[in-house]
């Protein structure tokens, strides 16, 4: 059974990008333009990953990963954030909020796949 | 694997940031105090700085850094925003606007304009020195920097932090990742667990060492735990390497490499030599498990040690293989005997029995796994035997193919091996008459006109993965669809995945090839390597790209002579099934087959799995019971429980060939005598869902 993925970007071509890639190697993918969506879309689905962006209106990537860990159903789900360089203390930040592992813009979808199969197995 | 992305996604998004930032700039000039706005400029920035790197627009994310350098600091509130910002930035935006115009075939950009926006920019935020440019990702696996021919032996004790759960971190993946690399010894320390009552089932109190041979260095070992650096205790040692032979001095002692270790300290090796282990654990020095890690880490340099010995002077005896297949059998004969030995002695309750029958058990693993290993050989010789096939082959053909080996040293059964020529064979020439493109078309494609095939072996588990891999042609989908309608095999109204497609190649009566070469498609296709793969109980996988190239995987188990099973019941009847198969056993109650209607599907966490019910299938009489068992046990990549009464427990299975009587039973790839002198039949899973499968198919054909 495939496993399902939520993406969550404000940017529609990231969420394509990280879309098309997923889909290629045969997961579910979920799409959410936002934190807020993000949370919707993962009180009505069953995930078994959230790669988020960090920085988005309406919940940012850091509050939408606290929120996350909130819920029973995702306290041990892998959550990984799309982050740049320059935020190397944004990256603290979400790992204390309790993301999984991050992954640098710009990426390859080979690095994207290389970080799924890292925390999802 | 490439994934072709289509760059229009990202310039149409920029069009639309970048209206979208005007309308946003002229607002803030209105009000420059709103974050909100700021903080919408910035997105924008970010995102187009972002996405345009990701897609290749490099000068784009470059220039862009720039502006979203500036209004971060805008947004930190280290400088105001000024008219002179925002008139900066609405020239950045057209600037922006001009260089995607220019990738899309129009006028160039203005590349002094640029400058000067930059040049501006930089005066606001008072920062000089050189702006840097899109950073790179530093993700992935970093490459070995001097990656020497042989491999190093590293111990890396990893210790998480209790919480580490809390960020959705699986540890066993990282030890699986672990494996990836090399061959690997890992050691469980549990001397932090504490009592059963106090134990927090959301807490890691599990620390591992483990020892890893391979050929790599450290840091390639460091990016494993790059997410869980913080998270960790981590500590990566390089106990040996190859061209010094030691680092440390040869021949340690235990006490010694304790010491070293920092888990004792000298005194209490002092008081407590002779039989070390013991003492120290008794004496509260040390915990068991720490004990168990030092012994681990003196055989792994003992063993590279004397490998190293062996290959400097080989001695060999050969022997003709049937004294082996001897041999094994009777081993075979021992773990069983071993088995009825320890039960016995268990319900006499005879302590001083017991003992000798633990004795029994430890010295028969180890009789068994080393007479296993003599069995194993190295897959070079079979690979080397391609080499002239290739060769006459694509002569033959008139193509130019180089094959390339890796993996050589790989270890596999003898028998494996004597049975896995024949499937390889056929693989490799569908690939070069089928897979790669004769030089003239590869050259139209753009392609080096030499193809190459790639036949590689690796470990990955109990399991060995055989790969060949060309980069022809790959196969088409399409084509693949259109043949399976015409062969019958699927239905035109079919809708068929790309991954269910290429599994077609599989199916019985099935070939593309245009025309019947004297090389392959003779009639005899994949499904015949299919299932003498499968008799090996292995898998056979195939993934492909269109144009690029087809890769077929086969997974082999490591011997076909002892396998790991799960041992379970059915009123009186014992089975097996293989573990490397099970994923989880749930329980079936008459509710839940009452919730499903009849249908044999059962939910489990919200994934619908069917399931099939051994009783009726082998027509076995009597009752079940008001609580089933489902074994849920993954074959050919779906989910599928398999009910029984009663799960047992893992069982080491010997595995007995059935008698000639019994050959036409296709569902028990065999059977095992069990410790009580019983018999067990062990369960071919493929076999039986296909079976099932097939009758299902002539049910709907015939209503």
């Amino acid at each position: 059974m495939a496993k399902t993925i939520m993406t969550v970007d404000d940017s529609s071509s990231v969420r394509q990008m990280v879309g098309m890639t997923l889909k290629g190697a045969g997961f579910t993918v979920v799409e959410a333009v936002d934190g807020a969506d993000g949370l919707n879309k993962a009180k009505a689905n069953t995930l078994d990953m959230v790669i988020t962006d960090l920085n988005m209106p309406n919940m940012d990537g850091i509050a939408l990963i606290t929120a996350l860990r909130a819920l029973p159903n995702y306290k041990f789900t892998p959550i990984v954030m799309l982050t740049t360089e320059s935020q190397a203390t944004r990256k603290q930040e979400g790992k204390t909020a309790g993301a999984t592992g991050w992954i640098v813009k710009p990426f390859k979808p080979e690095q994207l796949l290389d970080v799924v199969k890292k925390v999802l197995g | 694997m490439n994934v072709a992305i289509d760059t229009s996604a990202f310039t149409e998004e920029a069009y639309e940031l970048l209206s979208e930032l005007e309308d946003s700039l002229l607002e803030l000039e209105a009000s420059p105090t709103d974050q909100e706005l700021i903080s919408r400029v910035f997105r924008a920035m970010h995102t187009i700085k972002g996405s345009g790197a990701m897609f290749g627009f490099d000068a784009v994310a470059e220039f862009t850094h720039e502006v979203e350098t500036v209004f971060d600091m805008a947004r930190n509130g280290t400088i105001p925003v000024t008219k002179a910002l925002i008139d900066l930035t609405l020239a950045a935006r057209d600037q922006i606007r001009s260089m995607l115009d220019a990738a899309a075939g129009g006028e160039p950009a203005n590349e002094e304009n640029a400058k000067r926006i930059i040049t501006g920019l930089r005066a606001l935020s008072n920062k000089d020195g050189g702006a840097q440019a899109a950073p790179t990702a530093p993700q992935g696996k970093a490459q070995a920097k001097s990656s020497p021919d042989e491999p190093n032996l590293f111990r890396i004790r990893f210790k998480p932090h209790q919480e580490i759960f809390s960020t959705g971190t699986n540890p066993l993946l990282l030890l699986n990742e672990l494996r990836e690399l090399g061959a690997c010894r890992i050691v469980a320390n549990t001397e932090n667990f504490p009592d059963f009552d106090s134990l927090d089932p959301e807490s890691c109190y599990t620390a591992w060492e483990i020892f890893l041979t391979a050929q790599i260095n450290e840091n390639a070992i460091r990016d494993v735990f790059i997410f869980v650096e913080d998270e960790c205790d981590l500590n990566i040692r390089q106990l040996m390497d190859q061209e010094s032979g030691m680092v440390d001095a040869p021949g340690k002692k235990i006490g010694q490499i304790l010491v070293e270790r920092g888990d004792i300290n000298p005194q209490a090796l002092e008081q407590a030599l002779q039989p070390l282990g013991d003492r120290l654990v008794q004496a509260g020095a040390v915990s068991a498990d720490r004990v168990r890690a030092a012994l681990t880490e003196q055989q792994v340099i003992q063993e590279k040690q004397e490998k190293k010995k062996s290959t400097e002077a080989t001695t060999s005896v050969r022997v003709p293989s049937e004294k082996l297949d001897t041999l094994v059998d009777l081993v075979g004969e021992l773990v069983t005997m071993q088995a009825r030995l320890n039960q016995t002695s268990s319900s006499l309750g005879d302590h001083t029995l017991q003992l000798i029958a633990e004795e029994v058990e430890r010295l028969t693993a180890e009789l068994r796994d080393n007479t296993m290993s003599i069995r194993m050989l190295t897959i070079d010789t079979t690979f080397n035997k391609f080499k002239r096939l290739v060769r006459d082959l694509s002569t033959e053909l008139g193509k130019e193919i180089e094959l390339v080996t890796a993996g050589g040293e790989t270890e596999l059964d003898k028998t494996v091996i004597d049975q896995l020529n024949d499937p390889l064979v056929h693989i490799i020439r569908n690939s070069i008459d089928h897979g790669v493109e004769p030089p003239d078309a590869r050259r139209a494609k753009g392609k080096n006109p030499v193809g190459k095939i790639t036949l590689s072996a690796i470990h990955s588990g109990a399991s060995v993965l055989i790969r060949v891999e060309d980069d022809g042609a790959g196969l088409d989908a399409k084509r693949l669809r259109a043949k399976g309608i015409e062969k019958g095999l699927i239905s035109p109204d079919d809708e068929i995945s790309e991954k269910e497609a290429f599994q077609l190649i599989f199916a019985a009566g099935f070939s593309t090839a245009a025309k019947i070469t004297n090389v392959s498609g003779r009639g005899v296709g994949m499904d015949v390597v299919r299932r003498s793969i499968e008799g090996l109980r292995g898998s056979i996988d195939v993934s492909s790209t269109l144009g690029k190239g087809t890769t077929i995987t086969l997974k082999l188990p490591l011997t076909l002579a002892i396998i790991e099973g799960l041992l379970v019941k059915v009123e009186q009847e014992n089975f097996v099934l293989p573990l490397a198969a099970v994923e989880e056993c749930v329980e079936l109650s008459r509710e839940d087959i009452h919730k499903a209607h009849g249908r044999h599907v059962i939910n489990v966490r919200g994934e619908i799995i069917p399931y099939i019910r051994i009783r009726d299938r082998f027509e076995i009489e009597g009752n079940a019971p008001q609580i089933e068992q489902i074994v849920i046990s993954e074959v050919d990549e779906k989910r599928i429980g398999f009910v029984v009464d009663n799960v047992i427990g893992q069982h080491q299975t010997v595995i007995k060939t059935l008698g000639k009587n019994f050959q036409h039973s296709e569902e028990f790839s065999g059977a095992t005598i069990l410790g009580n002198g019983d018999v067990a039949l062990i369960l071919d899973l493929n076999k039986m869902v296909r079976y099932v499968e097939d009758e299902e198919t002539k049910e709907t054909e015939t209503p």
